[in-house]
């Protein structure tokens, strides 16, 4: 069953016996406010998740019984008896209408008519009308029977046809309630993967027609049998059991530890029993965590049948092993990149009927996915069989974008080059289709795939498909961990991203060599960079000469991604399980962890992330960006283009900020840092400018010059300490998510990257907690109304203007504008963008031309078209200027000048 | 295997009730000749010395992390957050481990005082005077015989984000 589908009738029957306890209650207190709107939330919370579901039967069924609730609490209706036997009655058929679902996935057809008229009639007049007349009902039921089940589609029709009908065992007993329950159930999707290989034939036209075999409906309410076999519990529960069994395996190991080398102690047996019980338990508790990955898959049967239809392919999708299990919390975080994945294959990857004909395969294409257990790892194939990757044309979008020269390109194998799917923005799909070829896929999988620890791989043979093979932990609770040395202290790198290990010294086949200091190791003729550990984790305090380390070191060879690199270790203990927790709060800063953990002795040790090793000593990225002579920005032209400042802070990831807030750029010396109230300034052109820091864990340099990016307004002034400029970029600006975050506005692509985008705003507040406020005492600040759809540029605008001493309510449409408009609301002058959905800027001035109460505001047209017949369009319809998106200082001195004219 | 350092059993904070009104119980630290007071609610644990891993990278106030049944703790260095200098002799010192939002955090000072119950009435601002660090984590003064008593604010003593970190 629907994982979500399970869930919601699990939580809605837990609803349902509360409602029933609390609806009796209630008419013993009629008038106890408490438990009605608590039985008035539970009733609500029912028809809100319908809605979401798609189950319109029984949302119209709570709405019913939600309206008379809310007359109820509202005091418009008095509890009655009967009012609470129509609400019970109500109650009853959400109950049957869930044991339905329950049997058969789907809402069954019909509708309760009747019951909601009485319940509406009874919240409009408060009087309960009789029963329903019987002739009413049946004749409903004959009506209902003879209709045509709700369908448009001809495969479900032709279920009904061959299916089991029979109109007579409708709802014998059904108590004067549902209209009518009229034709079996077609289920649109199967019933649970078996837990074998499966195959589902999702091309158009085939369908088993017993699938649709209906069984008889039950008349009357019961007890859910999902709900009594399971019960809901926290997963935090969970997972303190997990910790505490973690740490009794830990001291049954000690245990047996004091034992061992005792022969005759009288402990021997009882620890044994208590070994076997540990072990025993420790198992059960990490079976709670884990699930089948079918439940990942549930809902691709149904995505690549309707892929299938509008692509107008026939698709095959093969799903083995779908009893595969691994920990829920891994299930939950590759469930996205799958779907994206297999989405994939079958638009891309697969060939449409004609192409297949005409390259000699069979017309239906097949998709599977195959998953299996091998070594403490699942892995997860995903392959097709159709078109495979076009080399050539990954060549010409590598340089199109600037990922590559065509000289680099010549160098690389086949490998290398199928590679750059998974960098951002790439996308080889001719057109961007509703399901995917918008280029922000295949890096996001792999990112999130990375993320807990799994690898994507791919192979591709142009013609014959593709596969890609996924290799994830089994549990992200429980890792398998290489323990190695280094500086005195015990580092864990967990085993799934160790290639192998070498031992080099000066007289064996392997030894390190090294360019101007850098040391790198010849591995089966490659030339392979290394870091040392020591050095790149400051416990470098031996004055210990490089050729000490030449004499003899150990190397574990890590992967990431596609690049490998080798990392130099004092010593190499073994391998063990270990317990990953994440570190304190304060710590997370630190890129080089992912996690800590306690080994079996007791002893906490640090786990390393190959990961940000990888980023810290050098660029890791295929091709990466080759600067800025470069970039393809041809294709951009035509879309707005923002000038960003990409600068790094605190760590490796970029970040940038919108060039037009930034006053100057400077750098400061470190020595000339004063503190103040324990806060870091500088003079600056005669004044003191506070210094903020990207965040509080922040490490200015020890001495030399720091990056500073100055921002100012009017007499203030406030530096932003970061590492290093990196570039102006003038990019399509398409702000991905927004981060909750303190001090980001959400994150974009900008030159290919993922890069964090900052809120200027939040920055200048830390600087000057009254930075927004400080003109309250003075003159009475004038309000402004920002409309604009972009979420972005209402971020940007927002605290800009306010700096500038507006008081700003932003909207996101005209719409909303309107609403403001119709209750009332004055403003001093409105922004308005061009370009909205819905009614777009000009009508929106058009319709304020007029207007008694706004009609006299000025409008500032805000837009990157600032040709002349925009300027002219614009004062007809009645802007009072038009000012060009991204200029700052233009729109300020507009909204000064447009005010102080008035 | 750290549950024999433990000189209070976690379960015993709950013994020390606030008695409202008039007084409140801290747990007491020194620090050189400083005595320190810790309110005793937010108190776990009192440690004697114990392994502790140290964590590269990581901020200089921060001394490691170790293992209190089967959970990590970070150490603080209390001195080094206070801007004092490292101690001179070999004493080990011990913690007063802490909850803070969730994580167990473990204060190392030098030695680990008695339960005082002090009169709010003793009760003092911290005088404009004082090294602005310590006015940042101290949450004022107690007048006791012969001796003053600072109140840590742990909030603020663990919150690594406001303050500016000093290299060394």
């Amino acid at each position: 069953m629907d994982d979500l589908l399970s869930e919601f009738l699990t939580e809605t029957s837990e609803s349902l016996s509360t409602l029933d306890v609390e609806l009796v209650k209630l008419e013993q207190n009629p008038n106890d406010p408490d438990i009605l709107s608590n039985i008035f939330r539970l009733v609500h919370t029912i028809k809100g998740t319908c809605g979401f579901l798609g189950l319109p039967r029984l949302e119209a069924v709570a709405h019913a019984g939600e309206n008379v609730l809310g007359k109820i609490r509202d005091g418009e209706l008095v509890v009655t008896a009967d009012a609470v036997t129509l609400v019970l009655e109500s109650i009853d058929t959400i109950k049957y209408l869930l044991g339905e679902l329950e049997q058969n996935e789907a809402e069954p057809d019909g509708n309760d008519a009747e019951l909601i008229g009485r319940l509406n009639h009874f919240a409009d007049t408060g009087e309960i009308p009789g029963a329903a007349p019987a002739a009413e009902a049946a004749s409903a039921e004959d009506e209902a029977a003879d209709e045509t089940p709700m369908t448009d589609d001809e495969r479900l029709q032709a279920a009904f046809d061959s299916a089991e009908y029979d109109p007579d065992f409708e709802i014998p007993d059904q108590p004067a309630a549902a209209a009518a329950e009229p034709a079996p159930e077609a289920p649109a999707k199967p019933a649970t993967p078996p837990a074998a290989a499966k195959s589902q034939e999702v091309a158009p036209a085939a369908k088993p027609a017993e699938k649709a075999k209906a069984e008889a409906p039950r008349g009357e309410a019961k007890e859910s049998s999902v709900a009594a076999q399971t019960i809901r519990v926290n997963v935090e529960l969970l997972e303190n059991l997990m910790t505490l069994v973690s740490e009794l395996v830990l001291t049954r190991n000690q245990l047996l530890q004091m034992v061992r080398g005792k022969d005759d102690s009288e402990f021997t047996v009882p620890l044994q029993r208590l070994s076997h019980i540990t072990t025993d338990l420790q198992e059960g508790v990490m079976k709670t965590r884990m699930q089948p990955i079918g439940n990942a898959w549930a809902k691709l049967p149904r995505i690549v049948r309707d892929l299938a239809l509008e692509m107008n392919k026939k698709i095959d999708l093969q799903m083995i092993g779908a009893d595969t299990e691994l920990d829920r919390q891994v299930l939950e975080l590759i469930k996205d990149p799958l779907t994206h994945m297999v989405r994939n294959s079958a638009d891309h990857g697969l060939e449409d009927i004609q192409g297949r004909r005409d390259a000699g395969k069979p017309e239906t294409g097949t998709v599977t996915l195959n998953a299996y257990h091998e070594g403490g790892h699942i892995i997860i194939e995903i392959s097709d069989d159709g078109r495979g990757l076009n080399l050539e044309r990954i060549k010409e979008k590598a340089i199109a974008n600037g990922l590559a020269t065509e000289s680099e390109l010549e160098g690389m194998g086949d490998q290398q080059i199928q590679q750059f799917i998974f960098k951002a923005g790439f996308s080889t799909a001719e057109k961007v289709t509703s399901v995917s070829g918008r280029g922000v896929g295949m890096d996001v999988v792999r990112t999130n795939i990375e993320k807990i620890g799994g690898t994507v791989e791919l192979k591709s043979v142009e013609g014959r498909g593709s596969t890609f093979i996924i290799k994830i932990p089994l549990t992200l609770a429980i890792v398998s961990a290489l323990i190695v040395e280094s500086g005195g202290e015990r580092f864990a790198i967990p085993q799934i991203s160790v290639l192998e290990l070498v031992r080099a010294s000066n007289n064996s086949e392997h030894s390190i060599e090294r360019i101007h200091d850098t040391p790198v190791l010849r591995l089966r003729n490659r030339l392979l960079p290394l870091v040392t550990l020591k050095k790149i984790l400051g416990l470098d305090t031996s004055e210990e000469s490089d050729e000490a380390v030449d004499e003899e070191a150990f190397i574990v060879v890590a992967q990431v991604g596609t690049y490998s690199f080798g990392i130099i270790v004092d010593r190499v203990f073994d391998t063990e399980e270990i317990v990953v927790k994440p570190v304190a709060p304060i710590l997370r800063d630190l890129s080089l962890f992912s996690g800590n953990t306690i080994l079996g002795d007791g002893s906490v040790i640090m786990i390393l992330d190959p990961n940000g090793i990888a980023t810290r000593t050098g660029e890791i990225t295929v091709g990466g960006s080759q600067g800025v002579e470069g970039k393809a920005k041809a294709d951009a032209s035509d879309r707005e283009t923002t000038s960003m400042l990409v600068f790094r802070a605190g760590g490796n990831e970029v970040r940038a900020v919108p060039l037009a807030l930034v006053a100057r750029l400077e750098e400061i010396d470190v020595e000339n840092i004063e503190h103040s109230n324990g806060r870091p300034l500088v003079q600056y052109r005669g004044k003191l400018m506070p210094l903020v820091f990207i965040d509080g864990s922040y490490q200015m340099k020890a001495e030399g010059r720091q990056p500073t990016l100055v921002f100012q307004d009017r007499e203030r002034t406030m530096g932003l300490v970061v590492d290093e400029i990196v570039d102006i970029v003038d990019d399509v600006l398409n702000v991905e998510l927004t981060a909750d975050q303190d001090g980001l506005v959400g994150s974009a692509v900008i030159d290919g990257k993922a890069t964090d985008l900052i809120d200027a705003g939040y920055y200048l507040e830390l600087a000057f907690s009254d930075w927004f406020g400080n003109e309250e005492a003075g003159s009475e600040k004038k309000s402004v109304l920002l409309i604009d759809d972009s979420p972005f540029f209402r971020n940007l605008l927002t605290p800009m203007l306010s700096v500038s001493g507006f008081k700003v309510t932003a909207v996101e449409n005209a719409e909303q504008a309107m609403e403001l408009k119709n209750r009332g609301t004055m403003f001093d002058a409105i922004i308005s963008d061009i370009e909205m959905p819905g009614m777009n800027g000009f009508e929106f001035a058009e319709a304020l031309q007029n207007d008694e109460l706004w009609g006299e505001v000025p409008i500032i047209a805000l837009s990157s078209h600032t040709s002349e017949e925009d300027f002219e369009r614009g004062r007809q319809v009645g802007f009072s200027d038009y000012v060009a998106k991204f200029d700052r200082d233009a729109l300020v001195s507009t909204l000064v000048q447009t005010l102080s004219s008035m | 295997m750290s549950d024999k350092n433990a000189l209070v059993p976690s379960q015993e904070k709950g013994g020390a009730l606030e008695l409202g009104g008039d007084s409140q119980d801290f747990v007491t630290a020194n620090i050189g000749k400083q005595l320190f007071g810790i309110p005793v609610l937010t108190v776990q644990d009192v440690l004697g010395p114990q392994r502790i891993t140290r964590i590269p990278l990581s901020p200089p106030e921060v001394a490691g992390s170790l293992n209190l049944r089967g959970r990590i703790v970070t150490a603080i260095d209390v001195r080094k957050r206070l801007g004092l200098r490292d101690r001179e002799d070999d004493d080990p010192g011990m913690s007063i481990v802490v909850d803070q939002g969730g994580e167990l955090y473990s204060l190392m000072v030098d030695q680990v005082g008695e339960v005082l119950s002090v009169p709010k009435k003793a009760f003092e601002q911290n005088p404009a005077t004082l090294d602005p660090r310590w006015r940042e984590f101290s949450d004022g003064i107690f007048r006791l015989d012969k001796k003053l008593l600072v109140i840590l604010d742990v909030a603020r003593l663990l919150d690594f984000t406001s303050s500016i970190k000093q290299a060394g």
